[in-house]
């Protein structure tokens, strides 16, 4: 399928914030005290809202007559281009907290430099949107400062939440060839910069938390590219199901 | 029998003669009385959510802005707005969502933060989310008015609201979060 740089951005962005919406949307009815059901509820409605603009977009960019629901529902996992960080499992409301806060503190710099970015559409949709990220910053900031300064058992299920999800980071940072066209172009921007915004945020929260920050080894990469692991099948499958046994059912 | 026009399908309101400007003002008076579903003392001028009305060739276009990118109320909104103009004799308008620039709290007029606080919700502060994390902003009970209060859920009942507690009459209260 030939996409342009363009649609293929805008298609990530939108994937990333489906999945992740999607994941905490899990939550709902299962979180450990009604006011954290009511606030991944929330955080996952942001995302969702996100991801409707982002493939709203996307449609208009590739006119081709697919709508929001074509790409949210009936593509598969191979067709999704969101980072492997987001379709992880929920785990233990640490690994939720976690993962939440390490792609929030990407994405709020990211959608700041994107709202000055040359692409109105795109700029304008993450104007809105880092936003409601800084909140998403601040409400697991505070979860994982008192998860890791908390007890013995919260405190190892932070540390490792941390541990198991770092790996994953490395791809958030990660541009290819055509993203870089765009990029040079100023239509977009380049994330590779924004490490060092991303660990000025992190690092005073993992101390405060008295968590240890891991080591930048090896990282996982690929879900930008279309490689995912199995838990997005799985995750899909939940997700597209009513589109799947119906298709086109409205209500 | 109708009398003969050359667009024999126009609303009623486009068959009166009133000039544009004239056919604007009444259609933004319509759509301005539409309120929030969520919190319905606020209309969505209050909100700063009613961006532009437009006449167009026999049409009315409203634009919107969402508080929140994932605001459930948004859809309850543009309805609203579709089913008043319609009543209003503007026929079926087209209502278009703009994002930029993006929707903020100080977008409330001061008489939508006067009837928040009379509602019992507390209207946003100066502060943003950035401020000091651990609920160090100094919201004031909508009820009593005392400063003493302890803020129990970042997230409320609604993508906009916090959840708030005031130390003095004990009550708790919805805060409309600043952004």
């Amino acid at each position: 399928m030939a996409e342009t740089p363009l649609f293929a951005l805008t298609l990530r962005l939108a994937d990333n914030a489906l999945i992740l919406g999607h994941r905490l949307s899990e939550w709902c009815g299962h979180a450990p005290m009604l006011e954290e059901d009511l606030a991944l509820a929330n955080m996952g409605l942001d995302l969702v809202g996100q991801a409707r603009s982002f493939y709203d977009y996307a449609t208009k960019l590739e006119g081709k007559g697919r709508d929001e629901d074509a790409l949210a529902y009936r593509r598969d996992a191979i067709d999704f281009r969101n980072v492997l960080l987001v379709e992880q499992p929920n785990g233990d409301f640490a690994a939720t907290i976690v993962r939440q806060l390490l792609y929030a503190a990407f994405a709020e710099p990211y959608f700041a430099a994107l709202s000055r970015a040359k692409d109105e559409m795109l700029a304008a949709i993450a104007a809105k949107a880092v936003k409601e990220m800084a909140y998403h910053v601040r409400h697991t900031a505070e979860w994982t400062i008192r998860l890791g300064d908390g007890t013995e058992e919260s405190h190892q299920r932070a540390q490792s939440a941390l541990d198991d999800l770092w790996p994953f980071t490395g791809e958030l940072f990660e541009t290819d060839d055509a993203e870089r066209g765009l990029i040079a172009d100023g239509v977009t921007v380049d994330p590779a910069p924004l490490r060092a915004v991303w660990n000025r945020t992190l690092d005073p929260i993992i101390a405060e938390a008295t968590l240890a920050r891991p080591a930048d080894g090896w990282m996982q990469s690929g879900g930008r590219a279309g490689r995912h692991s199995e838990h997005l099948g799985h995750l899909l499958a939940d997700l597209q199901f009513l589109q799947r046994a119906y298709p086109g059912a409205t209500w | 029998m109708v009398t003969t026009t050359t667009r024999p399908n126009l609303a009623p309101a486009f068959t009166r003669g009133e000039t544009q400007e004239a056919l604007r003002e009444r259609a933004w008076a319509v759509a301005a009385r539409v309120t929030d579903p969520e919190i319905p003392v606020l209309t969505i001028l209050d909100l700063g959510v009613l961006r532009d009305v437009k006449i167009g060739d026999g049409t009315v276009e409203v634009f919107i802005t969402p508080t929140y990118s994932g605001c459930p109320a948004m859809q309850v909104i543009a309805l609203n707005i579709e089913s008043s103009l319609e009543e209003a004799g503007f026929g079926l308008a087209r209502i278009t969502s703009v994002l930029s620039p993006a929707w903020t709290t100080d977008w409330i007029s001061a008489d939508g933060k006067a009837k928040l606080k009379r509602y019992g919700i507390a209207p946003p502060t100066d502060a943003g989310p950035r401020v000091a994390r651990f609920g160090e902003e100094a919201v004031a009970c909508p009820h009593c008015g005392a400063t003493d209060t302890t803020r129990i859920s970042e997230f409320g009942s609604t993508a906009c609201k916090a959840l708030w507690r005031c130390n003095a009459c004990k009550e708790p209260f919805d805060y409309f979060k600043c952004i």
